[in-house]
């Protein structure tokens, strides 16, 4: 099917908001290349589950690319028309099922070595959106504030040894109930910018007491819905034929009810934007049903990528330690135990992301982020009236580095 | 839609990361000569006698980036390589791979010299010749000559092609140790299942097993090894990757193959997102890498007439493209991911140098065929001047 035969009864099966958006914009979607159009279809059939910020940004793309010409239209797209897709891929119901298509048009870039040329597409596609439809920036500098090292008693080596460059670190931190100071300076924030969606707490393990207007996924809330799904991967994979791809597709068209997640079933109101979301993180997520610091880390990825929040902070816990071979060998199945420093290096390199993540929104430049050695004296600020590459020795709390890097 | 971007995702960008990356490779390894000043290589003159030569190549796997091996902050994650390889190597640090990044249709373009596009998660042999088929056949050894230790069931066909020129009964001999544990074991709970997943790119999926495969009951005729023997040391190794060391060593001695291929994976353990494992699998593969040199220094048969060849199979995706999670994968196929390094160790090989030139990884099969004396015709690659 080529996009040029689009019909809007077609889209009968999409969820209504959905549907509305592209069957407003379906006079631009027929003119693109088949390269590109179910990559948008994929993330416009999920309209009714995203975040505000991902809305807007959707509307804006097709709005603008509804009002270039032909000629822009094909300078734009030149690199995505000249994507060969083999016949199959032609035949395929991408309308349908668009992350499907988009999971086998990913093995045919790569078997035919048209990858590059796609990613190269991609990127002047990005970079041209970007600098045309500008994105809006934020209604307050973003603050990004990760805490790493749960439970750790003592770390001699160095830490945020990749954010140095980029901020002040200070070695004389007083950290009496600092996650609390975090937490209220986060709460005030939500109170003085009430967006929806606009202030998250993630925390690796259990939620620590936050107030309602944060948007919370904390990883033993969802411990129930990972073994759920593991138990369903099982399954799944005792089935005969059962491969990768099969299973992924499932996993992709998972939904929080068949997870046992009762989004509004309980006489609640519920979130089902929310729940999609923490969904998402254990289907899409590797290693975020086994490791809570991958789940922390994927958690603050995606909600940096797909709400953009004002306000995130993320709390690494302790996750299971790995067993080494001879120990699986030789012991008998015990409660896993947990690894701390471990855990400690996974988050360090996970405040760097953090950090790197949040650079990537609009108004990067006024943004400021606090890294934070839980209960201990090192922390690391960035922000835009912060110098650059420089230690401090100078006693400060918590509340003060927020302060400075703001 | 949501495309890869960020200011190191412009292609010129992303160039400029890698020239910086690679002129600070080894900047702190005093002492290395930078190889263009150099002539041809001794290997000739000292690769008198072919038919005797060894060679043992070792994938550095799967997949390690730069900057947690040798670029300069990675390098205390590789002390053996650095202090014990290195100064008795010839160094290559622009390896490119052009095909597709998974780590069997990779380790299967390394072995024959062409970018293979089989179906990475299934269980099929490659499509073009293998070295080893190039070797038997070429120089008409018998199978014992050359041997695979690979790490999981989707690498038992990878011994020898489909190519019709080739194939059955003229490639290497597969061995598949976490597969031998397996059998060696069974009956045994959910911890040890969690043990053998056959790969961290799909930890939940294995393939069947199809072709030839070495057998239990072989581990005592060829290795000379009781399965209770083996069950018992296997216990005292941390990783499959030691088991695989292991195991290759067992088979050094017993049978002393002339064409040994060893692929690790530990590495990849990078697949579940914790950082410190992946970092830890890396220092492993640096101690294990050491442990094979020095296997090969002391084993009579191997001593003075081995060269080993050691390479990641890619890289990983860099921490600046939006479009990946850094070191977790290697999906984007940006430039990061695809460019790697090798190190050539042995007799003929110059000492302590490294060569910047571009090359790619579909060069080490015509290399080797240069070296051992067979003809790899439908190899893409080109012989590796600085080596011959």
């Amino acid at each position: 099917m080529l996009p040029r035969d689009l019909k809007p009864e077609q889209f009968a099966g999409y969820p209504p908001e959905a549907r509305r958006v592209v069957t407003n914009y379906l006079a631009i979607l027929q003119q693109l290349p088949p390269s590109f159009v179910p990559g948008l279809l994929r993330e416009l059939i999920d309209y009714d589950f995203k975040f505000p910020a991902e809305r807007k940004a959707h509307e804006k793309e097709l709005s603008y690319l509804n009002s270039l010409s032909a000629g822009q239209r094909k300078d734009w797209f030149r690199g995505f028309a000249e994507i060969q897709l083999s016949p199959e891929l032609e035949m395929f119901d991408w309308v349908k099922s668009p992350a499907q298509f988009v999971e086998q048009l990913s093995a045919h870039l790569w078997s035919t070595h048209q990858l590059d040329a796609f990613r190269r597409a991609s990127n002047e596609y990005a970079d041209r959106l970007r600098s045309a439809a500008l994105p809006d920036p934020p209604t307050v500098s973003r603050l990004g504030i990760t805490v790493i090292g749960q439970g750790v008693a003592s770390y001699d080596e160095p830490l945020f040894r990749k954010l140095r460059a980029h901020g002040a670190y200070f070695s004389r931190v007083k950290s009496e109930d600092g996650l609390r100071v975090l937490l209220d300076a986060v709460a005030a924030r939500a109170r003085t910018h009430p967006d929806a969606y606009a202030h998250w707490y993630i925390d690796g393990g259990e939620a620590t007491d936050h107030p309602p207007a944060l948007t919370c996924v904390s990883y033993s809330a969802l411990e129930p819905v990972r073994a759920a799904l593991l138990r369903k991967m099982q399954t799944e994979l005792d089935r005969p034929g059962m491969g990768p791809e099969a299973l992924r597709t499932l996993l992709a068209q998972m939904h929080p009810s068949d997870l046992g997640m009762n989004t509004g079933n309980d006489g609640k109101p519920g979130d089902e934007v929310l729940d999609r979301f923490k969904v998402k993180l254990l289907t899409e997520g590797s290693g975020t049903q086994i490791f809570s610091t991958s789940f922390a880390q994927w958690a603050a990825r995606e909600a940096l990528r797909r709400a953009q929040p004002l306000t995130l902070l993320v709390r690494f816990a302790p996750r299971q330690r790995q067993k080494p071979m001879n120990e699986l060998l030789s012991s008998v199945p015990a409660r896993p135990e947990l690894d701390g420093v471990g855990s400690l290096i996974d988050a360090d390199m996970g405040a760097y992301y953090n950090w790197l993540n949040q650079q990537r929104l609009p108004g990067a430049e006024q943004a400021s982020f606090l890294v934070w050695f839980e209960g201990h004296s090192q922390a690391l600020a960035i922000g835009p009236s912060l110098p650059r590459g420089t230690e401090s020795t100078s006693p400060a709390d918590l509340g003060q580095l927020l302060e400075w890097a703001g | 839609m949501k495309a890869a971007s960020l200011s190191a995702s412009n292609p010129k960008e992303v160039s400029r990361v890698i020239a910086r990356t690679r002129r600070d490779f080894l900047r702190s390894a005093g002492g290395m000569t930078l190889g263009s000043a150099l002539l041809r290589s001794p290997w000739a003159r000292a690769a008198a006698h072919t038919s005797k030569r060894k060679v043992v190549v070792v994938t550095f796997g799967g997949g390690a980036r730069d900057q947690e091996t040798f670029a300069p902050e990675g390098q205390e994650n590789i002390p053996h390589l650095m202090r014990e390889l290195l100064p008795q190597a010839t160094f290559f640090t622009q390896v490119v791979n052009r095909g597709i990044l998974g780590h069997y249709v990779a380790t299967a373009s390394l072995a024959t010299g062409v970018y293979e596009t089989i179906n990475n998660f299934a269980s099929l042999p490659p499509q073009s010749p293998t070295v080893f088929e190039y070797f038997r056949k070429g120089l008409k050894r018998p199978s014992s000559d050359a041997w695979v230790v690979a790490p999981s069931n989707g690498f038992n066909r990878i011994g020898e092609s489909s190519h019709r020129a080739y194939g059955p009964g003229l490639g290497a001999r597969v061995i598949l140790p976490k597969h031998l544990l397996t059998a060696a074991t069974s009956g045994r709970g959910n911890d040890y299942e969690h043990l053998l997943r056959d790969n961290y790119e799909t930890p939940y999926f294995s393939p069947e097993l199809e072709g030839n495969e070495f057998e239990l009951q072989q581990l005592e005729m060829i290795l000379k090894l009781s399965v209770d023997d083996f069950k018992t040391h296997a216990q005292t190794l941390s990783s499959p990757d030691e088991l695989s060391v292991y195991i290759a060593r067992q088979l050094m001695r017993q049978v002393s193959p002339s064409l040994l291929w060893i692929t690790m994976h530990d590495i990849d353990i990078a697949h579940a997102g914790a950082y410190s494992l992946y970092v830890e699998g890396i220092r492993r593969t640096d101690r294990l890498c050491s442990d094979l040199w020095k296997t090969i220094q002391s084993e009579p048969e191997y001593a003075g007439k081995t060269t080993l060849f050691i390479l990641p199979d890619f890289g990983r995706d860099s921490d600046d493209d939006a479009g990946g999670n850094g070191f977790q994968h290697h999906r984007t196929g940006d430039a990061l991911s695809r460019t790697t390094w090798m190190l050539a160790a042995g007799p003929g090989i110059r000492e302590n140098v490294v060569f910047d030139r571009a090359m790619e990884s579909t060069d080490l099969v015509p290399t080797l065929g240069s070296m051992l004396g067979f003809s790899a015709s439908f190899a893409q690659g080109k012989p590796i001047s600085e080596l011959l």
